[in-house]
């Protein structure tokens, strides 16, 4: 796998995609869609040396942390902090996002209950199974990468008739921001490289409008500096060629058809809602929600939640219009100063997958 | 190490390690052993390398394709020197 990082191997894409980028002409912006590729780019220094060859990347909103909007970290803060026995299990970063009432970790729990920070939804399945006399509520936040886990996860629940747990589930589908960047026309994009482990469960096809409707070429990439490369180089290779498409450089990972057993029991668990991401506003069908039919361990049916959006944003967090790409972090007024890892002012900061903690990490302050 | 595999898209590889008839069992991940469910795999083996996100491994690695790419890369590298 050395060869991925390799001084050589790097500095001969880079030549590639410097002479491919003089024959495509400016400009040449392309969005990296997942955060991870964001940390992969700044942490290799990648983006300094494709500007010099004429490429400029963007970040996406491809960070599940960052794009949940505030009323679900207020609902989860809610349960915590006004019902007694219960366990809110969820992902480390999540706990940290702050709102205007505290963030998961700051917040004072209700008499008997808890946090618990997990790093799989199994085990706060476990948990429940362990705590027979208390409510474990698990936050399941993610993309498609990590939905089919907490799908599968409902199922055994259901399976067990475990009645002590269920799910507040905030879960994200990737190709409809895509167009709803594109429609929006605020940031013109003439490519994306797509999320590899997304893709290794939704495969290929759901991509298709981009090339098909609007024309613009895209390729999935792995994370590692080579793959990042390739795809770009992918990229300007269809733009070249005036030939947009769905190209998959990450082929030892990612099949055409996608997983076709994650997708089987996505589909079985959940169904497709219109929802509201952070800084994108409400994109139709780009959200799903537990089927009825599960509804017992859909912790929004059976604690009576309201998630509406909260009146009070962060004041002065710009993290919407990073996650739009209309935004660098360092361009926002309280990136570093105001706004850093040690006290976050908003989720683009507090997310390993973050934005501005990459920026922050990686590029300078 | 554990924390990285929380929530983050890592494209580390992790090989199989043990494996029971509930298709639980552990991978090796950079020579940490770590849990995990291959229920979201079609078949999977003793062996097999794979990705793991949060717990589940969620798709197996192709040699072959891995071979394709790293010959690209090795072209790529050595027509630096021409």
């Amino acid at each position: 796998m050395k060869e991925f990082r390799d001084r050589k191997v790097l500095a001969g894409l880079l030549r590639t995609i410097g002479r491919q980028a003089k024959q495509a002409g400016p400009p040449l912006r392309l969005m990296e869609v997942c955060g991870t590729h964001t940390m992969t780019i700044h942490r290799y220094g990648l983006q300094p040396m494709l500007e010099q060859a004429g490429v400029v990347l963007t970040s996406g909103p491809g960070c599940p942390v960052c794009i949940t909007p505030d009323a679900y970290h207020e609902a989860a803060i809610g349960l915590v902090t006004g019902r007694e026995n219960i366990i809110l299990a969820t992902f480390g970063d999540m706990t940290r996002v702050p709102t205007p009432r505290g963030s998961l970790q700051t917040v004072v729990p209700a008499a008997g209950s808890r946090l618990k920070i997990v790093y799989s939804p199994q085990e706060a399945l476990e948990a429940a199974r362990q705590n027979p006399g208390r409510e474990v509520i698990f936050f399941g936040v993610g993309f498609e990468t990590t939905i089919p886990s907490i799908a599968l996860t409902i199922k055994q629940a259901a399976r067990e008739r475990l009645s002590n747990f269920c799910v507040l589930s905030a879960l994200w589908i990737i190709p409809p921001p895509l167009r709803a960047i594109l429609e929006s026309g605020e940031v013109r994009l003439q490519g994306f490289l797509y999320p590899g482990h997304v893709s290794a469960i939704i495969g290929l096809r759901p991509y298709a409008f981009v090339a098909e409707e609007f024309g613009v070429p895209g390729a999935v990439a792995g994370f590692e500096p080579a793959d990042i490369l390739l795809a770009v180089s992918s990229v300007l290779g269809q733009i070249i060629q005036k030939r947009p498409a769905v190209a998959n450089v990450y082929g030892r990972v990612v099949r055409d058809e996608g997983n076709p057993r994650a997708l089987a029991i996505m589909d079985e668990m959940l169904e497709v809602k219109d929802a509201l991401w952070r800084g994108l506003g409400l994109i139709p069908r780009s959200g799903l929600r537990i089927r009825d039919s599960y509804g017992a361990w859909d912790a929004e049916k059976k604690h009576g939640l309201r998630l509406e959006p909260g009146l009070a944003e962060l004041a002065g967090c710009r993290c919407g219009e990073v996650l739009r790409g209309a935004l660098r972090p360092p361009e926002c007024g309280l990136f570093s100063r105001t706004c850093n890892p040690e006290s976050p002012r908003g989720p683009c900061m507090v997310s390993l997958e973050g934005a501005c903690l990459v920026y922050y990490k990686y590029s300078g302050r | 190490m554990l924390h990285l595999l929380k929530n983050m898209c890592l494209g580390i590889p992790a090989k199989i390690v043990s494996l029971d008839e509930n298709r639980q069992g552990e991978v090796d991940y950079l020579g940490t052993r770590v849990k995990a469910s291959f229920l979201l795999l079609e078949e999977a083996k003793l062996g097999d390398w794979v990705i793991v996100h949060a717990g589940f491994a969620i798709s197996q690695m192709d040699e072959e394709e891995a071979r394709e790419t790293l010959s690209l890369l090795r072209e790529l590298a050595s027509a630096q020197d021409t």
